[in-house]
Order: structure tokens, then sequence, then C-alpha cells
């Protein structure tokens, strides 16, 4: 069987897209950084894929609003092709600017036509970018495919612009997929809630369940090391962030 | 010409004007309410307006949150309404708007194209009850620095045409001047008598006058930030003499020990040593202190986007895996009445400085895993920024490159503008009350996403090796980088072929402009059609804008004119030394008079709570410590996440266990009483804490970086040299070869007539290889009932401690370092730890025992009891308060479980160590005298809010 193969779309100002094909690779799959610039210059390429990231970072500098550059820019020149990958059962995995990224694209919750967006993540309730590690439950009614079978996960987070804002009418719409919690698994909040996050919201999904976008770092805990007490407490060799990984290549593979 | 407003909807919190709410407080100013911030952007251009509507629905406001005004009447609301007030701040002509070139793309994007050029500002609408007077102190203190931005009086920004310039070679009058007219000319390039005499016998020879751009090329090159011409001075000290320090102390110590694992010592931009013999590790830490003074986010900002810009240039290019701070400020609750006129409050500096090392260290997503801050009312005026990073690249590309004849110059990255022009001679002065006001043309913002284009840009070319060389513009600009590089060649650059900012640049001011993010590249022709294409595939910009040549001759062009021709070897070797008068007396310190308190408790939370060893998270959670997903050992640890870690530890290589750690150690109050000692303790304890996360001495490497008042005092030039002779000292027996070091002089500030000098400040910044990461060893407490020993010396040493600080004294009993014993009691404690027997580590510093112990403790959410009694003395003490606080050098705090008690008495066998407690469950530290007399008995929670309180901003 053939692997599967992410692609993982670089801009101007992202930088987490290293350690994010790390990842991908560890769970099975060849991962390989797309420049925007590439994409849009042959678009046909996405047709090689399976998965697509648009991994964490500043891009374009987050100016006029944290992936709001960028999510122009995809929106505008990929939008149809974007639409294509999906239709053809595609994945695609936004992590922190991501998920700003995938949500400024209306690409999620892509519950409602596109003219005009339902939700937004905005400047945090602390008004300071915060890295700070964060437990959080998985929602077991979520169609999402990348958290299938997983119960709760322990990652960092590191931004400044992760709180969820939404009309009222379309949250019960929404397909929330991990929500912030405290250390026992209850909703909590600051710092437990590290953005002031409507609903605790950290990730959500389309429809589909396969596309999906969080502000917590899954791939800055793949291995246990990466644990911030790895030193005292009983961590496994592979870190709670691996399974988002392995999850999305499993899926992939029967595409 | 549109304005467009974008303001939060009414009923959603305003998260940045809440926090000026709390900064407004914090001026005493308590009758503030609320405050909006609301974005304005100008726009030039005449758009249709379903164009402009398109523009702010679908760019300038978010939909959900925002809401937005063009072009209207929008402020009839405020004044009218006599409890709010407005203020709008834009940024100085000049300035480049750090935001224009985003918007100016993605309005592209839209299909919108006459667009000729935005600006963006910021307007303030604060509610309350404010007089005239208080309003203009919020504004002063908190929402515009005039170095960059203005109130907006008349709400229409202006988008002036820029000047053309037209081509006017400037010669300076050397050789007619005399007297009076030649110490003009020195003062105005900052060219010492000797250094004139010499460039004017150079340009007689010639038989002509010198260019402006001739001289301001001699002057960036032999400037102190560029040569470091204090430290390679003759120095007279009593009846020796010293024919360059640096050479002979730090340098030498690094010849002499001639470590086979040292790649590139004090030659490139940063030094380099071997990681695992197929990469190669590269560590630099400068200061940005003059420009932090004045603009201190732009300041700390450009800071490390220029060490960063070390790593890059250093060998053939490195990838920046790391990065880290250290600050000494000013007290952040100095009274206004004692700030001196023209200075920024500490508080504000504090608040700039941080953002700016985040802001920009953040985004190019580089983390920032270790660093310290300081306070000093000293500092006050002069604040130090170190910015420091460190660089992963292959082994075999780690040595500088070297261009030849015929390849091409490159300039890659940002454009030129007039940003920085004079930064080095600037850096190399003492600041006045007049600085503030003069110095705008130093201080510029930087973009972190045009340097983050660069570096990846860069590190593609390098793999493809498309460049033969490559340096980073930093102080001086092209005239420092190219001159430099081509020292050995010679190369002919044509000034008008640099991308400008915009229109109106001189020869001479594209030569010496400081903008950010520009680096050069020597690159062979053949190869340059390639690199062209590939940095404009990354959207990053790259010139060739002239040639190497083998003429040993500096050659500058505009147009067809030649506007420089100097010889590379009067450049280079043509600077006359600097002579120098040192002297040194040790100063007298009383030592306290108080006895004894009977509860140290007190004592303890005070320390505690100072602001040298309070907790910092409130600045290390707003850096990215987690980004490229290497860090081991973080900078908060514990059971909440929230416990001081002694040093960073990353594993840069993601499928390897081999580790990189990286700490400093920083003294200023111990320089008080004898630079010597502070030195050796800095580097003692910058390795102490590479030996208590787990690390050992077999492959260290330091840098210096020396922070001083004028050296042109002998005294302060004594002390300069007494601090190098222990740097030297120590790294022989240590043998901890330093590989690179930066000093920034004349950290000085002058008003009324007295002049400030801030304390001498040696910051050692180490960096060791370590195999296995899995040894990794965190300072909290992991179990109670585990054993606690201590491991080393405790003398009467409290000369410049936190204790004898609170309680008023400076004191004369400075901690000493014995480098034999410690080493010896380094390597057995690292055995220790290699064989997996240290369960915590911690090291013993500011308030010693006291706060160390009580650290271990509430990190690990347990109680302790220990006792004073066991503790090794290395001479009699008969007071618990100078053991428990003593600050003795190379010492720990180990915690050990009870079965491998043997085992680490065996190993730790023949040093100075003893138990002295143990881990509890009862939440209580109970420290117990020499006498077994309970001396204190607190609750961890309560040490740990003491800890927490006073920077929860």
């Amino acid at each position: 069987m053939s692997k599967v193969r992410t692609l993982i779309l670089r801009a101007p100002g992202t930088n987490c897209d290293v350690e994010t094909a790390f990842a991908f690779e560890q769970a099975g799959a060849v991962a390989s950084l797309v420049h925007i610039s590439q994409l849009i210059s042959n678009a046909k390429q996405l047709k090689d894929y399976q998965i697509m990231v648009i991994p964490g970072g500043f891009t374009y500098g987050d100016d006029l609003g944290a992936g709001k550059v960028l999510a122009n820019e995809i929106r505008l020149k990929l939008g149809q092709d974007i639409e294509r990958f999906t239709e053809n059962g595609g994945l695609i995995l936004g992590i922190c600017n991501g998920f700003q990224v995938l949500v400024k694209t209306g690409i999620l919750p892509g519950i409602l036509p596109t003219s005009k967006p339902p939700l937004t993540l905005t400047t945090n309730d602390s008004g300071r970018f915060e890295c700070r590690w964060v437990s959080l439950g998985v929602n077991r009614e979520s169609r999402c495919v990348f958290t299938r079978g997983i119960e709760r996960l322990y990652l960092p987070v590191a931004h400044g612009e992760g709180k969820v804002v939404a009309d009222p009418e379309v949250l019960p719409k929404l397909d929330v997929a991990l929500y912030y919690t405290d250390e026992q698994g209850d909703k909590a909040s600051y710092p437990y809630n590290p953005n002031g996050s409507v609903e605790n919201i950290a990730g959500i999904c389309d429809a589909s369940g396969r596309i999906f976008a969080l502000m917590p770092h899954p791939e800055r805990f793949i291995r246990g090391s990466q644990h911030p007490r790895w030193q005292s407490e009983d961590t496994k060799e592979w870190g709670d962030g691996f399974r988002i990984f392995t999850n999305a290549v499993k899926w992939a593979q029967g595409l | 010409m549109h304005r467009v407003e974008v303001y939060l909807k009414s009923h959603l919190p305003d998260a940045r004007g809440q926090g000026l709410v709390r900064d407004i407080n914090d001026l005493g100013i308590t009758t503030v309410s609320d405050v909006r911030v609301l974005d304005i952007y100008w726009l030039d251009a005449a758009l249709r307006p379903d164009e402009l509507d398109m523009l702010c629905q679908q760019l300038l406001a978010d939909p959900v949150t925002q809401e937005y005004h063009c072009d209207t009447e929008f402020k009839s609301q405020d004044k009218t309404d006599p409890g709010l007030y407005s203020v709008e701040v834009a940024y100085n002509a000049g300035v480049t708007d750090p935001v224009e070139d985003s918007i100016t793309k993605a309005v592209l994007d839209l299909g919108i194209k006459d667009v000729r050029a935005v600006k963006t500002a910021k307007r303030y609408l604060i509610r309350g009850e404010l007089s005239k007077n208080e309003l203009e102190v919020i504004s002063s203190s908190l929402l515009v620095n005039p170095i960059i931005q203005h109130v907006v009086e008349h709400e229409v920004v202006a988008f002036p045409e820029s000047p053309r310039y037209h081509f006017k070679l400037r010669e300076i009058d050397l050789l007619g001047a005399e007297g009076a007219k030649l110490s003009e000319i020195a003062h105005q390039f900052s060219f010492t008598k000797d250094e004139l005499e010499a460039i004017a016998a150079y340009f007689k020879k010639q038989e002509r006058n010198p260019t402006d751009a001739e001289l301001e090329t001699l002057a960036q090159t032999w400037s102190e930030h560029c040569v470091h011409k204090t430290f390679r001075a003759k120095i007279h000290s009593g009846d020796t003499v010293i024919d360059n320090l640096l050479k002979n102390t730090v340098m030498r110590a690094t010849e002499e020990l001639n470590k086979p694992w040292c790649l590139s010592v004090f030659e490139d931009n940063a030094g380099v040593i071997d990681f695992d013999g197929r990469w190669a590790l590269c560590f630099k830490v400068e200061t940005h202190n003059h420009p932090s003074a004045v603009e201190p986010y732009g300041g700390a900002a450009t800071g490390i986007g220029g060490v960063v810009r070390d790593i890059m240039g250093t060998g053939l290019s490195a990838k920046p895996i790391l990065a880290t701070d250290v600050f000494c400020l000013g007290p952040p609750d100095l009274p206004y009445d004692r700030l001196p006129p023209g200075v920024l409050h500490p508080r504000r500096i504090f608040k700039g400085v941080r953002a700016g090392v985040a802001d920009y260290g953040n985004r190019l997503g580089i983390p920032t895993l270790n660093g310290a801050i300081l306070f000093d009312e000293r500092y006050t005026a002069n604040p130090l920024v170190y910015c420091g990073s460190v660089g992963l690249i292959p082994k075999s590309l780690s040595r500088m490159g070297q261009q030849k004849p015929g390849d091409l110059v490159v300039l890659v990255g940002g454009r030129t503008g007039r940003d920085g022009i004079h930064g080095v001679t600037f850096a190399s002065e003492q600041l006045t009350q007049e600085s503030t006001a003069v110095s705008y043309t130093s201080v510029q913002i930087g973009n972190p996403i045009v340097e983050k284009r660069l570096i990846d840009a860069l590190l593609k070319a390098r793999d493809r090796r498309l460049f033969t060389r490559i340096t980073d513009c930093g102080g001086g600009g092209l005239s420092s980088a190219v001159g430099e590089m081509a020292a050995e060649t010679g190369v002919r650059v044509y000034l008008d072929r640099v991308p400008l900012k915009y229109a109106g640049l001189s020869y001479t001011e594209i030569w010496l402009s400081e903008s950010q993010e520009r680096m050069v590249l020597a690159v062979p022709a053949e190869c340059s059609e390639e690199l062209l294409a590939l940095f404009a595939s990354e959207g990053s910009e790259a010139t060739v804008i002239g040639e190497f040549t083998d003429k040993r001759r500096l050659k500058l062009f505009y147009q067809e004119n030649l506007a420089a021709d100097l010889s590379m070897e009067f450049l280079h070797r043509g600077r006359p030394q600097l002579e120098l008068k040192a002297t040194w007396q040790k100063p007298q310190h009383a030592e306290p008079d108080s006895a004894q308190p009977p509860d140290l408790a007190e004592a303890l939370l005070k320390i505690l709570g100072s602001w040298n060893v309070c907790s910092k998270e409130w600045v290390i959670r707003q850096y990215d410590h987690e980004v490229q997903g290497s860090s081991v050992l973080k900078p908060l640890v514990g059971r909440d996440n929230d416990g001081p870690g002694d040093a960073a530890i990353l594993r840069p290589i993601l499928d390897s266990k081999m580790g990189i750690i990286v700490s400093n150690g920083i003294n200023p109050k111990y320089g008080d009483i004898d630079p010597y000692w502070m030195a050796a303790s800095a580097i003692d304890e910058a390795l102490r804490q590479i030996i208590a996360v787990g690390g050992n001495l077999k492959r260290v490497a330091l840098l210096d970086n020396f922070s001083w008042g004028n050296t042109n005092r002998p005294h302060n030039l004594g002390a300069l040299v007494r601090a190098a002779q222990a740097c030297h000292d120590m790294a022989i027996v240590y043998e901890t070869p330093f590989i690179s070091g930066k000093d920034s002089l004349n950290n000085e500030f002058e008003f009324e007539g007295k002049t400030i000098s801030i304390p001498h400040t040696l910051l050692i910044s180490a960096i060791s290889v370590m195999e296995d990461t899995s040894r990794a060893v965190s300072m909290d407490l992991k179990q109670a009932g585990d054993l606690i020993y201590i491991v080393g010396t405790t003398q009467n040493e409290l000369g410049g401690s936190e204790y004898f600080r609170n309680l008023g004294f400076v004191g004369s009993r400075v901690p000493k370092v014995k480098p034999h014993q410690a080493k010896k009691l380094m390597d057995r404690l690292s055995l220790a730890t290699e064989q997996g027997l240290v369960r915590a580590c911690h090291d013993l510093s500011e308030g010693g025992i006291g706060v160390a112990i009580a650290e271990m403790a509430f990190a690990g959410r347990l109680g302790a009891a220990v006792s004073l009694k066991d503790v090794p003395l290395g001479e009699p003490i008969d007071r618990d308060d100078l053991v428990l606080f003593s600050e003795s050098n190379s010492r720990f705090l180990v915690e050990v479980a009870p079965d491998d008690k043997a085992e680490f008495e065996r190993i730790l066998a023949k040093t100075s160590f003893a138990c002295i407690g143990r881990a509890t469950s009862s939440g209580i530290l109970e420290i117990y005298g020499t006498r077994e007399k309970k001396v204190a008995s607190i609750s961890v929670a309560k040490l740990k809010e003491a800890w927490q309180r006073p920077i929860r901003w």
C-alpha cells in the first residue's frame, strides 16, 4: 500500500511546519512542505495528497487579525481547489493559526453560506499571548475523524487570539470536537480555559468530520519527553497529540 | 484619501483596553473605568463606495466582532460626551509602519489595484473623570512614544511625496582643518584625536580630502561597537601594561584549553562548537541597550532580530533554535519623583522590552527558553537588554565562508530606509537627557515576518550551496557588513542599486542605514540566477549590488560616480591603538548591625517577594517556549508548571536523544564589592545550573557580555580588567572555553550635573551538550519521605546578598569561588545524576538555602523539614540567618530517594555534603537552626503566594 501523502502548507510567518511534518512522518505518512505561492501557481498538485494541513505560526504577521491575510488569499485564490479536495474525501487539519485561517476563510464550520461567517477567533480575555499546557475533553458525539477513540488530551497552547466567539444561534449547530477542561475533566474557567472561548471550545470540525481545527498544538506532544512533568510522572512513550496524527493517517489510508 | 475606523462591537469586552485600564491604575489615576482601542486605517486611494465597503467587510473588520466607519462624521459622539476622551496616535513620518506590507498585499489579493499607500493609527477612547493634566500623563506615559509616534491633532494623515535624490559628492575639508575645526570633525564622527590624526595623514598621502562616505565608513569600522577598542587597548594598570585585554584574558583561556570541539571561536558572528560530529551549535548573545532605553518595544525587538541574524550569519548560515534574553531594569515600583527627566519609567521599559522580545521571537518561531530579569535603581536610565540565540548548522558548513574575486555582492531581506542611521556611534556614546529627543533616527520597529521569510529562503539557499559567504547587516549597516567581508579581497558597491523603502536617500545614508532584516551574501556569478529565483519564490527580496574584487580597495559608486575609495589595509589595520589607564581599589561597605531576628519566616517571605527573586511567570508565559517541539526541560517546571527551572534543555534534532543545555549567570551586586568575584560567581552560577539539570562539564562553552560604565574612568576600567582576569582564571580550571563575546561600554546617564553609572554587569551565558536528555532533572521535590542533601560548602558570604539588601546593606564578604574544589564537586554530582540517583536538584543562588528549599517545596506541592545544624561550613558561622541566606557559590540542594542513600553518598564521598532534612507531605516548610530550635515554620502555599504576587500583572 502506498503511503499517505500530507501537504503542509507554508506561508510567510508559518513556524510550526517542521514539527508538524515530523509528527505526520512518525505516524507513517509522507509529508511535503509546500509554499502558498507554489500551491497557487500549481493548484492541481493538491490531488496528489490525502491530507492538507495549515500549521501554526503568525502568517503575514497576523496583521489585521490572526490568519486574516492568509485566509483571504486562500479563499480568493484556492477556494475552488480546496472545495474539490474535500469533495474527493481529503482531510484538512488546522492547528492554531491554521484554525484561525480555516475559520476566517469560512471553510470551518462550513454550515452556512460563506458570505457571513458565523464565528471567529479573537483576542484572549487576558489580553495576552500565553503559552501553557491545557487539559482537553473530547466530545464523543463529534463526527471528527481526528479525535476518534480519544477521551482526553493534555496539550500546550501558545496563542494570543484563541477565543472563539460565535453568534448564539450558531452555537447549537457547531460540531465541537474538543473543549477545555480542568484536571478532572470538568469545564472550568481561566486558566483552564486559556482564552475565554465560548463554551470552552478548543477545536471544531465540519459536518463531514474530515475538516478539523484546534488551538492547542498536538505536534508539540508526540513523545513522552515533551510532557512538562515527564521526570515526575509516568509518561508513555508517545504523547497525547500523536493519536490525532495516527487517526488522520489511518483514515486517509482507507481513501 | 480614505479613513477607516474599526472598533469592537459594544457588547464585547476590549481586552487591549482593559490592559490599559490596569496600566492607568498603576500610574495612580484611578478614575478611568473603561478604555476602548480603535484601529484606524488611512488609505491613499480614491475608491468607489462599494469597493471600500468590500475592503472593510472582507479585510479590515472582523464581521463577527467588529464594526467600522468609513469617511464619515463619527466623532460627534465623543464630542458631546463629557466623560469620554479621545486620543489618536499615529506613526511619525519616516517610521516604517509594520502593518503596511500585509495590507498592501491583501488589498491586491482582493483585486483592488489603486491603493497607493496605507498607514495605520490607533484611537483610544478613555472613559472616566480626568483633568487635562491627567490625560496628558496617560498619553505620554502609555500611549505615545514621541520617538516613533505623535498624537494626531488634525484628523488628517499626510502621504508626502518623497523628494528625489540628486547625486552630489560631499567632501570634508580635513586637510585644510585646524584647531577647533578639527575637534568639530572629530566630534561629529566620534573619532579620538589620535584616530583623526591617522586619518588626516592617510588622506594627505592621497593628496585629497575624504568624502563623507569615507569618514563615515572609518567611523563605523573603528567604533567601539564594531572593533571593541577598549578591550583591545593598551592598558596601563599600576606597573603592568596589558596589550589587548581580550587576547590576554578571555581569548587566552580558550587558546590554552585548546579543545578540539571548539570549531570557530572569536572570528565569526557567533562561536561554534561541535554537537554530535555531524551537527554544530552556534551561540551568540548581544546587547541592545541604548535603543531599548528610548524605545523599549522596538529596541528589544530589533535586539532579538539582530542576534538571530548573527546566527544566520555564522558559518554558511545556521537555523536559529533557541532564544534567550536577560533584562536589567530599574525597579518597577520606582516613585515617579525619582525618575530622571527624559527617562521612561522602569515599568514601561519592562513591559515594552518584554513585548518586543515576545512579539518578534514568537513570530520567528524560535522558542524563548531561558533568561533572567534583574532590578537595580542604577539601571533606570540605562536598562540592559541582552538578546541571545543558539543555532544548529551542519558541521561541514560551520566555518566562516570565503568569497572569490568576481563573486557578487547580494543584499537580501528587507528594504533600506533611514532607520538607525548612526546607531553604532549612538550605541557607543553616553546617554543624556537630550538623547531621547535627538536619537529618533537610531530607533526602528522591525518586521519579524520579513526576517522569517529571510530565514526560510536562506536555509534553502544554503542547502543548495548558492552562496560562499554570508554576514548580517547589523550596526553600521552595509558599511560594516560589506567592509568586513571584503577586507581580504576588495569590493565595488553600486549604492543606487540598493532597493529603498522610499526615495530621497543619499548615497551615504544608503551606505550607513541600519534598516533591519537585511543580510549580505557573496554569490558566485553562476549561482546568482538560481538564488534570485529562490528568494523570489519565498517572497524575500534579493538584489545584486556589487562584486568582490582582488584589489583590496573599498570602492563605492552612485550611478557612475565614485563616492569612496579606501584601502582595505588602512580601513582595517590603520586604527591607532587606544591607550588607557586602569586603577582599582576595594570599596568599603559596612556590615549590617542588626541582631538575628528570632523568626526567619518574615525574612524568607521578603526575599521571595523581592523583585530579583520573585516569579517571572508573567513574562515567561508570554514567550512561546514550545515551538519547534524541542523543549525537554521547560522554563516553568513542577507540579503546577510554575516553578523556576534552573536551565533549559532542548532536543534540537527531533529523532535524537542528544540535547543542549543553556544557562546564564549574572550577579552585578557582587561587582559593587569586587568585580573579580562577581565574574567568578557568574561563571559558577551558569555552570551550577547546567549541573543542576543533569548536565556535566565535559563540553561547556561560555560567552561573555560586559556592560559597563565609562571605561575612560580608570576605576571603571580597573574593574573591567579584574572581571576579565577572573574569566580567564575560572575558565581554565573549569575547562570551559569562551567562544564569543560582546561588550557595551559607556552605560552612563548624566543629569543635573550628576553621572549615574550602571553597576558593573557581566552576563555569562553557557551552552552545554547533553549526551542523553532522559537524564534531565527538574528542581521540584518529587516524593514525600525523600532525603534532602546540601552539596557544597557554606561560608559567611552575604556581601551583595538579597538578605543584606533587604536590610539596607551591601556588606563586604563577597561570595568567592574555589574552582578546583567546585569542579570536583560538580563532576561527582554529575556522576550521581547520570546514574539516576538524583530526583530533584536546585542550585543555590540569591537567598541561598532558604529560597532554594522554599522553591523546591512549592514547585513540588510538598512540604519539607530541614535543619541547618549539619550544613557543612567553611568557617564558623554562629547565626542561623547567615547560614540560611548565605550566597556562597558552588552549592546545590539535592533530593535523593531513601533507597539510593548509600550509593549517592558513596559517589559524593570526599566532597563537602550533608543530609539536612526530608521532603514531607505536610505542606509546611520547617527550618531548624544550628541549635535545633525551630527558626521558621510556614505554609508552602504562603511562600508561593509571596513569590508569585509581585509580578502578577
